[in-house]
């Protein structure tokens, strides 16, 4: 009735799919908008199925509007973008997309949020995924509950819900814990990998927090404004679950640091910037 | 206070009022002929009750408002979401409907009588056009301004044009379309009383004619008394029937 046209969990497309056989490759994407503010230039990036990568860059570096392109909510002015082969030109049945605002349907309590794009799905199906993904994110008793009765991370929580439940291959999150506490923020990192590892989906994770993109990813792509491109690429290999105070972890932390440092100053003849400088820039 | 207590002091004016009024007419004080004191307004209005003449009245006054609400509101809603979602539409036609929204609505009962004579449609159309301002602004205005974020979760899940209509934007306009129905339903009373006095054989504004040609002060006050309880009561209905629609709102509607 509701006449959804989502098509939920396609899963692997016909070609045979490695772990090596990328799941998201971004080609030469470039982006100017009709202003003539040109955001992106030649873009290119490959993310293998499961893995998590994190990108970080300062305001307005066009973080947003990769992510945006990627979803197929905005057209590139060059270059592709391909999801499990398929190029992407409008919105895609599986890349799921979290927004920097949870951006809830007021007039839908938290079970249908969660089950938003489950409309496709059997009654007894979109239930069960719905009770499963309120229990990892520790929403059980709250189904009934309208959104305005949440708090702000409880919201996001729901959203993040919502994006998983209807198992895509890629999932794009755009700075989902900005604007959350600390306390918060590891309750959440644990909970999105608790989500993450019952159906490894590839993620695209945008963050200004150099400890949370250690936390979570496996790979930390620096980008660089004006036009907004992608610079050093970080390899963490850490090991999950992962441990924020050991020592290896903090290894971790300082080659994305010196990565960033490096990015702020790409002529070596550039006096060292003082640390204020470097904790204001992201 | 509680609900309770607080409605119960706002019976306390009108009601001393009322039996502040009832004592000088009948101590003598004032003669009450042109306004009669409670007791035979009440009087009056039991007279009309027994005779089953009130009950006419009041049948009569429903239907119009119902009818006209009902093509006002029809009409209302379907204007206002072809020229919300329609820029063609949207430049064509809502300059004109805006230049008729400033008329005032009772000048136009001279043209209807002209045109339809006096009996049910003129009434009608003049209760209808009443209605349809309020529906079309409320309509056109929330369509307009409905999210675009919460649009673009939609096509994240790619609804089909049809899903995104009445999965997101029927719920988001629906507050502000209920609003302007309550104001038209309002409106639709003020419209059925200039209707009913410009002719009408049965009707309570038919009562508030002939209370005056026939100096009968007490029919008229039993009238508007009749009036305020009938306006008040579609009101409760409109707003219990649709409470269930916008139950998740921030805004309590009572206090609407
Ligand atoms: N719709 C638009 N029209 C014109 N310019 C835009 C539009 N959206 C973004 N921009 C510009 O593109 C650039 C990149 O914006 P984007 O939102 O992608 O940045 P961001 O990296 O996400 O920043 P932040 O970290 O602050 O969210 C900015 O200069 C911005 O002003
Ligand atoms: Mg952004």
């Amino acid at each position: 009735m509701t006449g959804a046209t989502v098509q939920v969990g396609r899963g692997p497309s016909l070609q045979p799919l490695t772990q090596d056989t990328p799941v998201l490759i971004v080609d030469d994407l470039s982006k100017t908008y009709a202003d003539g503010t040109q955001a992106l230039s030649g873009i290119s990036l490959s993310v293998r199925p499961g893995e998590i990568v994190a990108l970080i860059g300062g305001s307005g570096c066009g973080k947003t509007t990769l992510l945006r392109l990627i979803a197929g909510l905005d057209h590139a002015s060059r270059g592709t973008v391909q999801v499990d082969g398929e190029t992407i030109r409008e919105p895609h049945p599986n890349v799921g997309v979290v927004f920097q605002e949870a951006r809830l349907l007021p007039w839908l309590n938290v079970a249908g949020n969660v089950g938003f794009g489950l409309a496709g799905l059997p009654r007894s199906e979109r239930r069960a995924r719905v009770a499963r993904a309120l229990e990892r994110i520790g929403l059980a008793e709250h189904g009934g509950r309208w959104p305005r009765e949440l708090s702000g991370g409880q919201q996001q929580r729901v959203a993040i819900a919502r994006a998983f439940v209807t198992h895509p291959r890629v999932l794009l999150l755009d700075e989902p814990f900005s604007a959350l506490d600390a306390f918060t923020r590891r309750d959440l990192h644990d909970q999105l990998l608790g989500l993450w590892g019952e159906t490894k989906p590839t993620i695209l994770l945008v963050t200004h927090d150099v400890g949370e993109a250690v936390t979570l990813a496996d790979r930390v792509v620096v980008m660089r404004p004006r036009p907004g491109r992608l610079d050093e690429t970080i390899d963490i290999g850490l090991a999950r679950p992962r441990d924020p105070v050991a020592a290896h972890h903090e290894g971790a932390v300082r080659r994305v640091m010196a990565a960033l440092d490096r990015s702020l100053r790409p002529a070596a003849t550039h006096p060292p910037l003082a640390p204020e400088t470097r904790a204001a820039w992201w | 206070m509680r609900q309770g207590g607080r409605v119960g002091l706002g019976l306390v004016l009108p009601l001393a009022l009322a039996i502040g009024w009832e004592i000088a007419v009948d101590s003598g004080l004032v003669s009450g002929r042109l306004l009669p004191p409670p007791s035979r307004i009440g009087a009056t209005l039991l007279d009309l009750a027994a005779s089953g003449d009130l009950l006419m009245h009041v049948e009569a006054t429903l239907i119009r408002v119902g009818l006209g609400f009902l093509w006002g509101a029809a009409a209302g809603i379907l204007a206002g979401a072809l020229v919300a979602t329609l820029p063609i539409l949207r430049w064509l036609v809502d300059p004109s409907v805006q230049a008729l929204r400033a008329v005032p609505s009772l000048a136009w009962v001279p043209l209807f009588i002209l045109w339809f004579g006096i009996l049910e449609t003129p009434k009608v159309l003049l209760i209808a056009v009443g209605v349809f301002f309020p529906v079309y602004v409320g309509v056109s205005g929330a369509i307009a301004s409905v999210d675009r974020k919460l649009v673009e979760v939609g096509r994240i899940f790619r609804l089909s044009r049809l899903a995104l209509a009445w999965r997101i934007l029927l719920p988001a306009v629906l507050p502000a379309t209920l609003v302007g129905l309550r104001t038209g339903l309002g409106l639709g009373f003020l419209f059925v009383v200039a209707a009913e006095l410009m002719g009408a054989s049965e009707g309570l504004g038919y009562l508030l004619v002939d209370g005056q040609q026939f100096s009968k002060p007490d029919q008229i006050v039993a009238a508007i008394i009749t009036f305020a309880l009938a306006g008040k009561l579609a009101d409760m209905v409109l707003v219990t029937l649709t409470r269930p629609l916008t139950r998740w709102q921030d805004t309590a509607r009572e206090s609407l």
